[in-house]
């Protein structure tokens, strides 16, 4: 088979930095205790954390990490066999499995003995159950306060009533947070924050943005991997300095003609979680087809332009209920509509992950209405975010040379 | 006399066929690919070219194993050789439906074989060759019984799961429950029409291959039985995806 040649992207190294310091911090602040702990789910209320002085660690990258380093198939069973059953989430049974190990890869990573003990558990259901579920596991396990917001999914449109809800539940969380904080809420650090946090949106929309260009300058797996700051260090202002330089190179590798896919021949659309596991086989895939994945729902998901400092409560509940994961299917529909003509996209991949039906949107006949609207063809690939033992390499290796058969044939 | 020639290394057999300018077939293997590819891909060509070698012979390869056959001029994926192969016998629009040892596909082609759309069965085997061997395994009946037995079947009983452990243990129920044999072969069959019916629509004309197709030539005349459009088998079902290989090494040589 040809051998992938590629031009790696040389923020690479700042990345890494930017992500040591975010666990080096959490890891220095369980030792000593000089800092506070929030667990926080990834759409979840970390600017209010932030602005109230609290280090943020996110459960799903921590997460994805198990998934990315392909241990989650050894902590999956695990949980299985503590009455966690290998149909649910399995971010969510990896994670709470390698607990029960007492393992965390941060200890080979950053040299932190075990992940770092919370001092509040935060979620917000917008994006799934889950999340309420996985934190009240480490509620009972910690004996820590599990503060969280209660978000409808499924909206035609963002509802004002909804937002009011939402936005009165986060002012709800204040005292509380108080408490456990040990100061008091200061609203315009909280403002601060969300410009912060703001600014990381609209630069790491930026970065994304890039992929437009024909060829293009990253691909949905180094996005994947780039979007690690966007995640778990937003409303930080080191997320926002990397952004900067990051955007900077690509913005370079664009005008230089510079692409991550040498030869790009065809674009697709990822819908749907990752397959961690298989990030870098995926990737070497599509690399030898000529195929880059140019736009995702996932990767674009940490985009929260809505933040208003004047109206920071009122904003951040709209932001938050706005993602794309509490849309309905048309509003999904008509998202990725706009984002496959903007990109010029020419397929679109679903992916269909086993344990994350909130992250699986071909189940409901999306995939054939899309495919019959855009006149632009699909597939679906079988497989999960952090069980490898619901994937089929062979068959996903089949099926994706197919489907770039069938576009080429369609030439 | 120019040849050309295409190798199915599935995952269950090896299939190698040899073709002529005109397409003719002058020669075909199939064998158990095992568990080197390598192997059984030279051993199916060397017999299907009865003996000779292949040097200057265009050859590509396709099916599980395709990336494994290191002297093939080129590899396809087994969706593109079975649509080929399968559109060679029709030439126009239609859907090609192929059972094989461990996946079903099903390829929608326009009216110049252009692939539309196509679909693999999920993870389970059921409504797969494998899942008809593990169930005659479980019966105790011979392979080569089967087709016979369903054929005389007076009803038919119904084996709805698409999970091929659940499929074996619902028919543990029906033997409890004194369904005949011939009724629960039958049932078998009429399970894996009902595994490929429940991928995709099908309508207008349909073209059945695999292995399957080959060896139990009543699972075609269950697709007929329930399906209105004209259903068309092909002269060696098994060897379509071999036979679509070679049409493309033809082509590839100009």
């Amino acid at each position: 088979m040809v051998e992938v040649k590629r031009v790696e992207i040389k923020a690479t190294k700042q990345l890494r930095e930017v992500m040591a310091q975010h666990f080096m911090e959490l890891g220095e602040a369980a030792k000593t205790k000089n800092k506070k702990i929030a667990w926080c789910s990834s759409v979840g209320p970390a600017e209010l954390a932030h602005s109230l002085g609290f280090l943020v660690y996110y459960y799903e990258n921590h997460a994805a990490i198990l998934g990315s380093n392909r241990t989650a198939s050894d902590y999956i069973p695990v949980a299985n066999a503590h009455g966690y059953s290998p149909d649910i989430c399995s971010y969510l049974t990896s994670d709470v499995g390698a607990y029960l190990k007492g393992e965390t890869p941060l200890t080979k990573a950053y040299g932190i003995e075990k992940v770092p003990t919370p001092d509040v558990l935060l979620y917000n259901t917008n994006q799934c159950r889950e999340v309420y579920d996985w934190m009240s596991f480490y509620a009972r396990e910690f004996k820590v306060p599990l503060l969280g917001v209660n978000t409808p999914r499924t909206q035609r449109q963002v509802r004002e009533d909804i937002v009011e809800s939402v936005a009165a539940q986060l002012e709800q969380m204040v005292p509380e947070l108080e408490k456990i904080a040990g100061r008091s809420f200061d609203i315009d650090r909280f403002r601060e924050i969300l410009v912060i946090s703001r600014e990381c949106s609209q630069l790491w929309e930026d970065v994304l943005e890039t992929a437009a260009a024909r060829p293009s300058p990253l691909t949905f797996f180094d996005a994947c991997i780039h979007m690690g700051p966007a995640v778990v260090m937003r409303g930080r202002q080191e997320a926002n300095d990397y952004y900067r330089i990051l955007l900077e190179e690509l913005k370079e590798r664009v005008n230089q003609g510079v692409a991550a896919v040498e030869g790009e021949r065809h674009r697709f659309y990822w819908e749907g979680m990752p397959i961690w596991g298989k990030l870098r086989s995926m990737s070497e895939l599509f690399a030898r087809l000529k195929a880059c994945i140019a736009v995702s729902t996932y990767c674009s998901s940490w985009v929260f332009s809505g933040f208003d400092p004047k109206d920071p409560f009122q904003s951040m509940a709209r932001a938050y209920c706005s993602i794309f994961i509490g849309k309905d299917d048309k509003g999904k529909e008509d998202y990725i509509a706009e984002k496959v003509e903007h990109f010029g996209v020419d397929g679109i991949l679903y992916h269909d992950a086993k344990t994350c039906p909130s992250n699986t949107n071909n189940r409901y006949g999306m995939a054939n209405r899309l495919s019959e609207r855009l006149g632009v063809p699909h597939l679906i690939i079988n497989g999960d975010l952090n069980d490898i033992r619901c994937f089929s390499e062979e068959q996903t290796v089949t099926n994706v040379e197919a489907f770039v058969e069938q576009i080429e044939e369609a030439r | 006399m120019k040849k050309y020639a295409g190798i199915d290394v599935g995952s269950c057999t090896t299939k190698a066929v040899v073709i002529d300018q005109e397409d003719n077939m002058l020669g075909s293997h199939v064998r158990r690919s095992g568990v080197d590819y390598q192997s059984a891909a030279t051993e199916s060509l060397e017999v299907a070219l009865g003996g000779e070698g292949w040097d200057g012979v265009p050859i590509v390869s396709t099916g599980y194993g395709r990336h494994s056959v290191n002297f093939a001029t080129e590899a396809k994926t087994e969706i593109a050789c079975h649509a080929r192969g399968g559109f060679h016998y029709v030439q126009r629009a239609l859907t090609v439906v192929d059972i094989g040892g461990q996946d079903n596909k099903v390829i929608k082609l326009d009216d110049k074989g252009h692939r539309l759309d196509f679909k693999m069965n999920r993870k389970c085997a059921a409504g797969t060759g494998t899942f008809i061997e593990e169930i005659a395994a479980r019966m105790a009946i011979p392979l080569d019984k089967l087709d016979g037995m369903a054929r005389k079947a007076e009803k038919r009983v119904k084996i709805g799961s698409y999970c091929t452990v659940f499929a074996s243990t619902e028919i543990l129920s029906l033997i409890r429950a004194g369904v005949s044999s011939d009724e629960l072969v039958r049932g078998v069959f009429e399970s894996v029409v009902d595994r490929v019916m429940e991928m995709i629509p099908l309508a207008d004309t349909v073209l059945l291959c695999g292995g399957v197709v080959e060896y139990f030539p009543v699972v075609a005349d269950i697709f007929k039985a329930r399906i209105s459009g004209e259903v068309i088998v092909p002269p060696h079902p098994q060897l379509t995806g071999a036979y679509g290989a070679a049409l493309f090494a033809r082509e590839l040589a100009g």
